[in-house]
């Protein structure tokens, strides 16, 4: 592709990427990124979930290497072969899943692997000294022998940004930093941040935290689908330009199936489900007919997940009813659910989705397998006949029913998932964000699939942190926050109000 | 068949290995002793291997599902020893009650579906770790049976005539056309097993909730009755073995089995079945029992000390599970 703008000079680079992709499988995380890291100066990385960023963080850190391309480390080509090798070259990473021990100190976790040792053992004193040196320059109130695992998960993310400070990085990558911080919590990191780049610390910074983002970047660069879409310095951009750039516009999934919606075919009452401190799902109401497709749209943590899986049976609720076609579900099992008609498609198809050690046709055929059963034992005829036409209407590229399902592709096995849940005949499929990690192909190909349920009378709910694929073919757009509904809309609607409702970004 | 046969081919090699390995060992043994290639002796130590491989059946559906039991050694000592206390009489107030020989089978057998099904509650709805779980029954039904005996050994098993329970000796000394009772036994629970994995909805469920509990929880699958189900077959399949030993010795005590639960362990590994569950079969745990089997009789036969008997079937194990490990890792494309 040659529209891809190219990184203008602009200061000392001091790590670059040059063309750098990774695979995993079939599937390409990256196609031959280019990113620069300028001295002094604050690079934001702006993407949707699945984008790439945090897979091209990873491999500028050392922790994965990449399938090809190369990184310039001051101007010379490198290969980092992990990240303790990295990190010796003074690159650091904060990830965005916090890597602490939980029964470990803070000060223990601060030096985790880097104990300062003399001849009698660990220098504990020294240490922390140290560490409260540096909690006292984050602004944190915080005793260096706590445990970690006795803190707040902010608390926690500023440990992890302390155990980055304390390695005197020339390269400081952030992924999500902010995330559990409070906003006063965030001020601090902020002022921190200024301080690193005014000393010459190099700082790549991502968030979905648009505006704060903006206030402290000097680069902005979007990622989309494993390709940078888009580059330029503060100066030249604004939100619009970076959600215009992040959601592309080309890209077409379809639109809402013309249907004359049945009766009601879901109905959930008030439902809660408690939490830590705070309800998950918090007295949520929500009808879907026959027929309708609904999109659930909210960040990470408003309760999408958990709001499917209470109603498919994972999780059980304190309070409220789930009505299927007017019969209640609560009490019954996951099982039961299914047999009824009200199936999950999961979030996560590695961990709750798949069967690894089965073929494809086994894991196409493990929620139907009683509608094939004979007596005791399971009609084989009958089974190929089902897994055969599940491979045909989902339209898995396979090589057979018995191939391992790992040398599919993710969005062929993301289509398994959805074939295994179909061959049950339900009436209502919910599907936990359907389009994760698969590319925009398999996309288009399971939304249209969707759709077709939806003319043949199936209820559609399906959730997403793409904004993009909400005003694809959803005939209604709920957005969640907190566990609560904050917004429903037709499907004419906009991006920037969808965002503005889900809490993400204020239209600018 | 052309398209089966060319997937499960990877699979044929891994259990041909197996095979080979019992081809070989009979090769040498043979070689080496002119009494081991003859019928008897095959029968002979195929009813040795009854009792293992009746164990490693039960042994292989719980590690199906990504479990363990340890505790099937002392729960057939115990199933051994509360069906010779039975055959001594049931004492209820001042009376004495002796059952027929049926009436004792099916009682030692609810007695080790019993205690399968604690092992299965605890794993399945306290979320016990299996390790932890089968050894804490292990240490208990082991202590119970030491109990009940007070560490003696019931010799008196063969019944009497006039009290009508006589016949306790059958299932370890009798043969039907020359083939003893217990091989006859294992056959049939062989078959049994290997047909309802390979063909059952329950089978493919095991497999599910061994390679991915959560995935099968969500696709509908009970999960926790499988689990309850697995333990409690393979305490059931236990006392089917404590039966067939203590009829073979016309004895029961209570320190009988002691580490044949780990020596189940290694037919079922032997036979290619995954440790981290989801993948073996009953064909493959057979072959490991009598990989097992056949290689202590033969060190036995060719007198070879029984130190170095151990030292061999050590050996054999870990190398077994070696070639298994070279087959599957880059298959698995992992």
């Amino acid at each position: 592709m040659n529209d891809i703008p190219k990184p203008r000079p602009s200061g000392e680079v001091v790590l670059a990427a040059r063309n750098v992709a990774k695979t995993y499988g079939a599937v390409n995380a990256l196609k031959g990124v280019n990113f620069d890291i300028h001295r002094g100066q604050v690079t934001t990385l702006f993407g949707e979930n699945g984008a790439g960023k945090s897979t091209l963080m990873k491999i500028l850190s050392g922790v994965i290497q990449p399938t090809s391309g190369e990184i310039l480390l001051d101007g010379a080509p490198i290969i980092f072969d992990n990240a303790t090798h990295a990190r010796a070259r003074g690159i650091s990473i904060i990830h965005q899943e916090l890597s602490l021990a939980p029964n470990l100190s803070v000060r223990d976790n601060i030096f985790m692997g880097r104990e300062i040792r003399t001849p009698l053992g660990v220098d504990f004193a020294t240490e922390t000294a140290q560490a409260r040196a540096l909690m006292q320059e984050l602004e944190q109130d915080i005793d260096p022998a706590t445990p970690v695992g006795a803190l707040r998960l902010g608390q926690q993310q500023i440990v992890e940004i302390a155990r980055a400070l304390s390695v005197d990085s020339r390269i400081l990558i952030m992924d999500e930093p902010t995330s559990a911080l409070s906003a006063s919590e965030v001020e601090v990191l902020f002022k921190v941040i200024r301080d690193l780049t005014a000393k010459g610390v190099s700082i790549v910074y991502i968030s979905h935290h648009l505006e704060e983002a903006l206030q402290i970047t000097h680069h902005a660069v979007v990622l989309r689908d494993g390709t940078m879409t888009a580059y330029a310095p503060r100066a030249e951009i604004d939100l619009n330009w970076i959600v215009r750039n992040m959601v592309g516009e080309n890209y077409d999934l379809g639109a809402p199936p013309v249907v004359t919606f049945g009766p009601t075919a879901l109905t959930v009452e008030s439902l809660t489900l408690p939490g830590a401190g705070f309800n998950l799902v918090d007295n949520l109401s929500l009808t879907v007919a026959q027929g309708e497709i609904v999109c659930i749209y909210g960040l990470m943590g408003a309760g999408r997940t958990e709001l499917l899986e209470t109603i498919a049976g994972r999780l059980t609720p304190s309070k409220g009813r789930i009505l299927l076609q007017g019969r209640e579900m609560g009490g019954l099992s996951i099982a039961e659910r299914i047999a009824a008609g009200l199936a999950l498609v999961p979030e996560d198809r590695q961990r709750d989705g798949l069967v690894q050690t089965m073929s494809v046709g086994q894991n196409l055929s493990l929620a139907s397998i009683l509608n094939f059963t004979r007596g005791l034992f399971t009609s084989t005829r009958a089974e190929a006949a089902i897994i055969d036409s599940s491979i045909r209407q989902v339209t898995v590229k396979t090589s057979g029913p018995g191939a391992p399902i790992g040398s599919l592709s993710g969005g062929n096995q993301q289509k398994v998932v959805i074939g295994k849940m179909l061959a049950t005949g339900p009436r209502v499929l919910l599907l936990d964000e359907p389009s994760r990690g698969i590319d925009i192909g398999a996309k288009a190909e399971v939304f249209r699939l969707l759709a077709e349920g939806a003319r043949q009378g199936l209820a559609v709910v399906y959730s997403t942190s793409e904004v993009g694929e909400c005003l694809s073919i959803a005939h209604r757009i709920i957005v969640m926050r907190k566990g609560r509904i904050v917004a429903e809309f037709g499907p004419e609607t906009t991006k920037e109000e969808i965002m503005a409702a889900s809490g993400e970004a204020k239209a600018a | 068949m052309s398209q089966k046969s060319q997937i499960s081919l990877g699979r044929l090699l891994l259990e041909a290995r197996a095979f080979l390995a019992l081809i070989v060992i009979i090769a040498v043994f043979s070689w080496l002793s002119p009494n081991y290639f003859t019928v008897s002796n095959f029968l002979v130590m195929a009813s040795h291997v009854a009792i293992y491989g009746i164990l490693a059946v039960g042994m292989l559906l719980v590690i199906l599902t990504g479990g363990i039991d340890l505790s099937v050694g002392s729960v057939l000592a115990f199933c051994g020893v509360m069906a010779g206390a039975m055959m001594q009489g049931i004492e209820l107030g001042a009376q004495v009650f002796y059952l027929p020989v049926w009436g004792v089978v099916v009682l030692t057998l609810a007695i080790g579906g019993l205690i399968g099904a604690v092992n299965g509650i605890l794993v399945a709805f306290f979320r016990v770790p299996a390790f932890v779980a089968t050894l804490g029954v292990m240490y208990v039904a082991r202590g119970l049976g030491l109990l009940q005996t007070n560490g003696l050994t019931y010799n008196n098993l063969a019944g009497k005539a006039e009290l009508g329970n006589t016949g306790f000796d059958w299932l370890g000394f009798n043969r039907i056309e020359g083939v003893p009772i217990s091989v006859i036994v294992l056959v049939i629970l062989a078959v049994i097993f290997a047909v309802t994995l390979a063909r059952s909805a329950f089978g493919r469920w095991l497999y599910a909730t061994g390679g991915n509990a959560r995935a099968a929880d969500l696709s509908g699958v009970p999960v926790n009755f499988v689990l309850l189900a697995v333990y409690t077959l393979s305490g059931v399949l236990a006392a089917v073995a404590g039966l067939v030993l203590s009829s073979q010795l016309t004895s029961a005590g209570p320190t009988a089995g002691s580490t044949y639960e780990l020596t189940a362990i290694a037919a079922v590994v032997v036979g290619g079945a995954a440790l981290s569950g989801g993948r073996g079969t009953v064909q493959g745990t057979m072959l490991g029992a009598f990989v097992i089997g056949f290689l202590a009789d033969g060190l036995v036969i060719v007198g070879v000390s029984p130190y170095w008997q151990t030292v061999f079937t050590g050996a054999v194990i870990v190398l077994a599970v070696l070639l298994n490990s070279l087959g599957n890792g880059p298959a698995r494309g992992r």
